[in-house]
């Protein structure tokens, strides 16, 4: 299997762990990916709140570029994913628009390839498969599977289902983890308002985080750098305002696949998460 | 709450235009509040989504276009996938947004810092070609009279390899510039 891989900017700094272990998963797992030659920023949130021709002309440039590689691109990042697949879509559906927006990147995108997100492409090896590649199941392990809004949302780029995914679930499964039942998997952590309203996003971090405890997980699980960074970061944070004390790591599934895999570690960087990971690791053995 | 004179509408294009830009039946609005029970930023709202769509069909502009709701919507898309008459409500809020930054309106309250976030964002984008997360929360930082916010996770990151203090330039960086270029031509000759 092969793929062109679009890392967007958030996985070269502080979502790192996912770029590192989607590479070293995928490598293991056969799956050939080609990072797009000359990436650049997908607009994100800011793009699609300014200018809706920008929002689409950002991400219509690297979807040319990915085409030149005749590959279907696969986007870790769930923000990365939901902008290049609705461009994508959009940019399929109406053609004067394609040309509209064509006209502008001066990089002409013909509707050639698809835009995959990263869980899909692991999926697509089939759970038999990556069953067969464990060596160390991950037992013990009560994942709380959150996807956030990204993955699900809007219907057009949808991964799975809106209110109730199983993607992450049946993945970690297949690598021996027990996911729990929790009513928060696709609630908004907040992280586009992280930044400028930070005491917005607390409560919204602080909401996801007592439902996973509540559901007796003793990890989370998630498909996003921005999901994470707002988890993991802002947990300690919630602790301090909230008189709280969670623990709960939270990991990328490429982690916990890999660890499952038996990779090793440093090319999986469980050391660099705010909230430390070992203890729940050491359930794993 | 703010009384709503229903017979002083003030502006009658206006749900046209909302419906024309965000490509949104904004008529087909009953009011059932399903977008507001389900979104996740409603406690820091001033207004309701619900109350932003019915605002939109009585054409009061200045009130929504003033309000901080249509900033602090976190794009999360719950509102849309819920809603029985198909509209896309997140798309109606985008184009709110969209429209009170073209009329060059302040954003109030906790609106301001949304705005100044995208543009120091999009200002990333346009001189390096991808985000320069480092530069662009310095910059936050500033803008915002508090240089030492998040100091220490700066630090924490840094020493952990998560934080760089230069950025991958694309070559194309001329190419993205003129996109951004292109795209505030064609937006005036709308």
């Amino acid at each position: 299997m092969k793929f062109a891989y679009y890392p967007g900017c958030s996985l070269e700094t502080s979502g790192k762990e996912y770029d590192l272990s989607t590479r070293a998963v995928s490598k293991h797992l056969g799956i050939e990916l080609t990072e797009v030659p000359d990436w650049s920023c997908c607009g994100a949130t800011a793009g699609h709140s300014t200018s809706h021709l920008l929002a689409l002309a950002l991400p219509a440039r690297n979807l040319a570029l990915a085409e030149k590689t005749g590959l279907d691109v696969t986007a870790p990042c769930a923000a990365c994913y939901q902008r290049l697949a609705l461009a994508c879509h959009e940019l399929n559906h109406n053609p004067q628009l394609r040309e509209k927006v064509n006209e502008i990147t001066e990089r002409p995108f013909h509707g050639k390839i698809k835009v995959i997100s990263i869980l899909e492409v692991i999926s697509s090896v089939g759970l038999e498969q990556i069953r067969a590649q464990v060596v160390k199941p991950l037992k013990g392990l009560k994942i709380a599977a959150y996807y956030g809004c990204l993955l699900v949302r809007p219907r057009a780029i949808q991964i799975d289902d809106t209110e109730n995914p199983q993607i992450i679930e049946q993945i970690m499964q297949a690598a021996g983890a027990e996911p729990v039942d929790w009513p928060h998997k696709t609630e908004c952590c907040g992280a586009s308002l992280a930044v400028s309203n930070e005491e917005v996003a607390i409560p919204m971090v602080s909401r996801i985080l007592k439902a996973a405890a509540l559901s007796g997980a003793n990890c989370l699980v998630c498909a996003c750098p921005l999901c994470h960074f707002n988890l993991d970061m802002r947990q300690l944070k919630v602790n301090r305002l909230q008189g709280t004390n969670y623990h709960l790591p939270v990991f990328y599934f490429t982690q916990l696949l890999g660890v499952a895999m038996g990779l090793n570690p440093q090319d999986l960087s469980l050391h660099t998460h705010f909230v430390d990971t070992g203890q729940v690791l050491k359930l794993v053995g | 709450m703010e009384i709503i004179r229903l017979n002083e509408s003030e502006d009658r294009d206006f749900i046209e235009r909302v419906s024309r830009e965000s490509g949104q039946a904004v008529e087909n609005c009953y009011q059932c509040g399903k977008c507001t029970a389900g979104c996740p930023v409603a406690f820091a709202y001033d207004l309701m989504p619900h109350q932003v769509m019915r605002m939109v069909q009585m054409g009061l502009k200045e009130e929504v276009l003033r309000c901080q709701s249509i900033w602090l919507c976190a794009s999360c898309v719950t509102c849309t996938v819920r809603c029985p008459r198909n509209i896309d409500v997140a798309m109606v809020m985008d184009t709110l947004r969209i429209m009170a930054r073209r009329k060059g309106m302040v954003p109030p309250g906790r609106g301001r810092n949304v705005a100044l976030f995208n543009n120091n964002f999009l200002g990333s984008i346009q001189k390096y070609g991808r985000l320069f997360e480092f530069a662009t929360m310095a910059m936050f930082n500033l803008k915002t009279g508090q240089p030492f916010r998040e100091a220490s996770t700066g630090l924490t990151m840094l020493r952990r390899g998560k934080l760089k203090l230069s950025v991958t330039k694309p070559r194309g960086l001329e190419e993205i510039n003129r996109i951004f270029e292109k795209v505030r031509q064609a937006e005036k000759e709308v």
